[in-house]
């Protein structure tokens, strides 16, 4: 029961802040509503027993990203057009609308092979195994670090001052 | 009722829509960013969703998501610093001006 | 057949035209005295031959010689054509004429054209005229002997035109070969038309056949008179005589040699060798007669007002091959050809002397010379007896050749005989204005005058020794039996007994007087040349403008009728008719040509199209699609959307999923 209204508000959480982030004018406070619907999605992730994933959410989702967006906004303001909509107004709408009947309908199709075992109380040791076992993702968690690396180095490339 | 599979997916569904909207129809470059980060949450309840009542034991989906939450935090702060490069040179960053790729 | 060695006088001066020809002019060009020295050699050894021939021609019966001849041409249906020599009487006596004069020329060229850059082209072609002269006299057939008059004709083209980088030279070789081609025509129609209706070329064969009336009427004359135009047009009878006077553009012993004693005779040698046919056909010798004494007359009018040395020379030679076209009509072979025995020789001098007078005073223009006597002592004596010998007087050889001509056209032709006494008159007066202008008098012109090298003059001397004396084989009729005619005297009633007739009296006084008139008006003066001119002034104009025979020929013929009538016409037939006749044939091809021009549209409409049609619309698609690029992501997003709804429709409908 407990589950139902969690669910029930957090989804009515996410959607509100998510559409406020696309509609919304003032980019700061669509800035804003984009850390309350991360905060969101973290709760889903808590009802769905990934509860150390909902703190990697938190973690890397708000404390990271959505302050470098913040960080972007201050650096490019324009304080003139702020966020508008542009001439795709409508197709976007049409796409997206048709994107989403579309998946809800095959969702609703198709039969889905739930099972009943019960999801285990902490994640972190079970998602530890996974990773780095030997039978786990551990080449991801190698390529993971040498994406990093190449993120950092382009972004520094792409920020450097370049009038030398 | 209780909160089966497909609630989550439905939840997931629309917000990948929001974001897909926001992304295609919206000026400003960070929001279309912003969005974009809606649209790879959106993906994650997803995958977690799937997880969860599918096979409960094997995380994979949970791997899959902590990984793609790597990547997004990848990509965003490369998108960023993209952004703020053309705000430099070009004083905007309304993506519909940047068309130096056109016909 | 011991008498095969007249071969080689024909081919010894062949084998020095190739060796000069092949050898010595590429190997040896810095040493073209070597040139003159093969020529002389080969001549010398070609007299030689012929004094032998001679020799035995007149030990041997008939005075024939026997010479195998070479099966040339072997056709199935009969044509038979024999190449070889016929030596006689008239072949020995040519042959002496031809190889001392050519031999003469030879030497006093080495002096003459002693710096001249063509020295080995010259005596190249001096080799080949001499050979081809000599085979022309010692054919058997009409057809080798047309060969080789075609030979000397060529001969006489290039050395005429020997300094061909002077144009008035390169034009005087044009005209004398074009104008002798008109004659050679008439001489090749005859060859055919003998040929048709006898079937043989050989010379012997026709002559037998003439005396034995075989060949008779309209054939046989105009046969003969083919044969002659040949003559006319080599020996410079009117009206072919227009080539002679120019033809003096060549070097001076070229003149001497083909121009006065040798090619110029080839004509009255052909009329002499074809005589059987010529005796045959009244009509034929009345022509040769009345064509060479009018000739006579005509020629020594223009020598009477000439400037030039030689061409005052050249007209005095066609007046004299008049006269041996009269002596050989009336006279018989012996008389025509005896003249051109002794013309040869004092001809040949005369025309060495004027060589002479040139390489001292650079000029022929008898106005700027005179007094040259006393420079040129040999020249002036033995020019002088050449004069003498040309004009007739006694006992010079030239009378007694001259005589026997106007004795019998006195006979035979006596209107002729009017004409040409009246010559002889003409002749000793002009050739006496020469000497006089030349070497009487003062001089007047401004060259150091000195004599010439005794390479030049010992020729002079030789011939002048001919001069006098070639006309004394005749003194005891030894000439005339070994033609075959008349009989034998003494040598001394031939000498004296002469004067029994009244004839070579009158002669003697018409020369003497000649002479005596041209010493009167050019030594002594005592009558003026310029008054004279002035009384005789229609005359005068009409002798020296050669009674505008050049200007009928160049102007009216060749211009008008020919180039402007004929020639036109010709030329009109060739573009309308026939052109117009083709290009009509090529209007035909207009059926043709739609069937062309239905591929040509096809082409242009049909594959062309097809190909810039594929093109263009490719290009035109190019240009809508591009429009897609819009460079705005935002744009591809929203296809890329599109494109992922409509697959996900795409598998829906066609899977039922």
């Amino acid at each position: 029961m407990g589950q139902v209204i969690a669910f029930w508000i957090f989804a009515v959480a996410i959607v509100g802040a998510a559409l406020g982030v696309v509609l919304l004018k003032n980019v700061f406070r669509a800035a804003i509503l984009l850390i309350t619907c991360f905060l969101g999605v973290a709760g889903i992730f808590i009802l769905l027993s990934a509860d150390f994933l909902a703190a990697m959410q938190i973690l890397i989702y708000v404390g990271a990203i959505a302050i470098l967006v913040i960080l972007a906004i201050m650096l490019t303001r324009e304080l003139s057009i702020g966020s508008m909509s542009n001439k795709f107004k409508i197709p976007a709408f049409i796409i997206a609308a048709l994107f989403c009947a579309g998946i809800i309908w095959v969702v609703s199709k198709t039969n889905w092979q739930i099972s009943g075992t019960a999801p285990a109380a902490t994640t972190t040791s079970g998602l530890a195994n996974q990773l780095f076992s030997k039978d786990g993702y551990i080449l991801p968690v190698e390529i993971i670090p040498t994406v990093l690396l190449a993120t950092i180095l382009g972004a520094i490339v792409l920020i450097k001052d370049k009038k030398k | 009722m209780t909160i089966g599979l497909n609630n989550y997916l439905i939840l997931s569904a629309i917000l990948f829509s929001i974001g897909l909207y926001g992304a295609l129809a919206k000026h400003n470059a960070i929001v279309i960013l912003m969005s974009i980060e809606i649209m790879l949450s959106a993906v994650n309840i997803a995958f977690v969703a799937f997880s969860r009542f599918i096979t409960p034991t094997a995380l994979t989906g949970q791997v899959f998501a902590l990984f793609a939450m790597a990547v997004a935090a990848a990509e965003t702060a490369v998108g960023l610093a993209i952004i703020i490069s053309i705000y430099r040179n070009k004083e905007t960053i309304d993506a519909n001006k940047i068309d130096l790729m056109k016909w | 057949m011991q008498n095969n060695f007249v071969c080689l006088i024909v081919l010894l001066p062949f084998l020095s035209f190739l060796i000069v020809s092949l050898i010595l002019r590429p190997m040896f060009r810095k040493q073209p005295k070597i040139a003159g020295y093969v020529t002389i050699t080969a001549v010398a050894a070609s007299f030689i031959l012929s004094v032998i021939t001679l020799c035995k021609l007149i030990g041997s019966p008939d005075h024939v010689l026997k010479v195998a001849d070479i099966n040339w041409m072997f056709i199935q249906n009969g044509v038979n054509i024999h190449l070889g020599l016929m030596v006689n009487a008239l072949t020995g006596i040519m042959l002496m004429v031809v190889t001392t004069v050519s031999l003469m020329v030879q030497i006093y060229s080495q002096g003459y054209m002693k710096d001249d850059a063509g020295y080995h082209r010259y005596y190249a072609w001096m080799s080949l005229f001499t050979t081809a002269m000599l085979g022309l006299v010692m054919a058997n057939s009409l057809l080798l002997a047309f060969m080789f008059w075609e030979l000397v004709g060529l001969c006489s083209y290039l050395l005429i035109g020997f300094w061909f980088h002077k144009p008035s030279a390169a034009n005087a070789a044009k005209k004398a070969f074009i104008v002798t081609r008109i004659g050679d025509f008439g001489f090749l129609a005859a060859i055919i038309l003998l040929y048709t209706h006898t079937g043989t070329f050989d010379i012997a064969t026709l002559q037998g056949m003439a005396v034995s009336g075989a060949l008779a009427g309209w054939v046989l004359t105009w046969a003969a008179i083919g044969i002659f135009a040949g003559a006319v047009g080599k020996s410079a009878q009117f009206p072919l005589h227009v080539w002679l006077p120019d033809a003096m553009e060549g070097p001076t012993p070229v003149s001497a040699l083909i121009h006065a004693a040798t090619m110029a005779a080839a004509g009255v040698f052909l009329v002499a060798r074809t005589y059987p046919l010529f005796e045959h056909s009244a009509t034929a010798l009345t022509t040769v007669g009345i064509i060479g004494g009018f000739t006579a007359i005509f020629a020594a009018s223009i020598a009477l007002v000439q400037n030039d040395i030689k061409r005052v020379l050249a007209y005095s030679t066609i007046s004299q091959l008049g006269y041996m076209m009269l002596g050989l009509a009336t006279g018989g072979v012996a008389v025509g050809i005896f003249h051109l025995f002794n013309h040869a020789f004092f001809k040949a001098l005369l025309f060495l002397g004027a060589g002479s007078i040139n390489h001292a005073t650079g000029t022929f223009d008898m106005r700027e010379m005179g007094g040259l006597r006393k420079a040129m002592p040999k020249t002036f004596a033995t020019f002088c007896i050449g004069a003498a010998s040309l004009a007739g007087l006694w006992p010079l050889s030239g009378f007694w050749s001259k005589d026997a001509i106007l004795s019998n056209a006195l006979d035979k032709q006596p209107l002729l005989f009017v004409l040409v006494i009246i010559t002889v008159f003409m002749t000793a007066f002009y050739m006496f204005r020469v000497v006089f202008m030349t070497f009487g008098g003062t001089y007047r012109g401004k060259q150091h005058l000195h004599e010439s090298s005794p390479v030049m003059t010992i020729p002079l001397f030789i011939l002048a020794g001919l001069a006098i004396a070639s006309g004394w084989v005749n003194l005891n009729g030894g000439f005339n039996s070994f033609f075959g005619s008349g009989t034998t005297h003494s040598v001394l009633e031939g000498l004296f007994g002469i004067f029994k007739e009244p004839l070579p009296w009158i002669s003697l006084i018409l020369a003497c007087a000649g002479i005596f008139l041209a010493y009167a008006i050019y030594s002594k003066k005592w009558i003026s040349a310029e008054a004279l001119g002035k009384t005789f002034a229609f005359p005068y104009k009409v002798f020296y403008n050669k009674y505008f025979v050049d200007e009928l020929y160049e102007g009216i013929i060749v211009k008008k009728v020919l180039m402007g009538g004929l020639f036109a016409a010709a030329r009109w037939f060739d573009s309308t008719v026939i052109d117009g006749g083709v290009n009509t044939f090529i209007i035909q091809k207009v059926i043709v040509k739609n069937f062309f021009a239905g591929l040509f549209a096809f082409d242009r409409n049909g594959v062309d199209g097809a190909v810039n049609g594929v093109a263009g619309t490719t290009l035109a698609a190019g240009k809508t699609i591009r429009k897609a690029q819009t460079g705005q992501l935002q744009f591809y997003g929203l296809i890329i959307g599109l494109g992922i709804i409509a697959l996900i429709a795409g598998v829906f409908i066609f899977s039922r999923v």
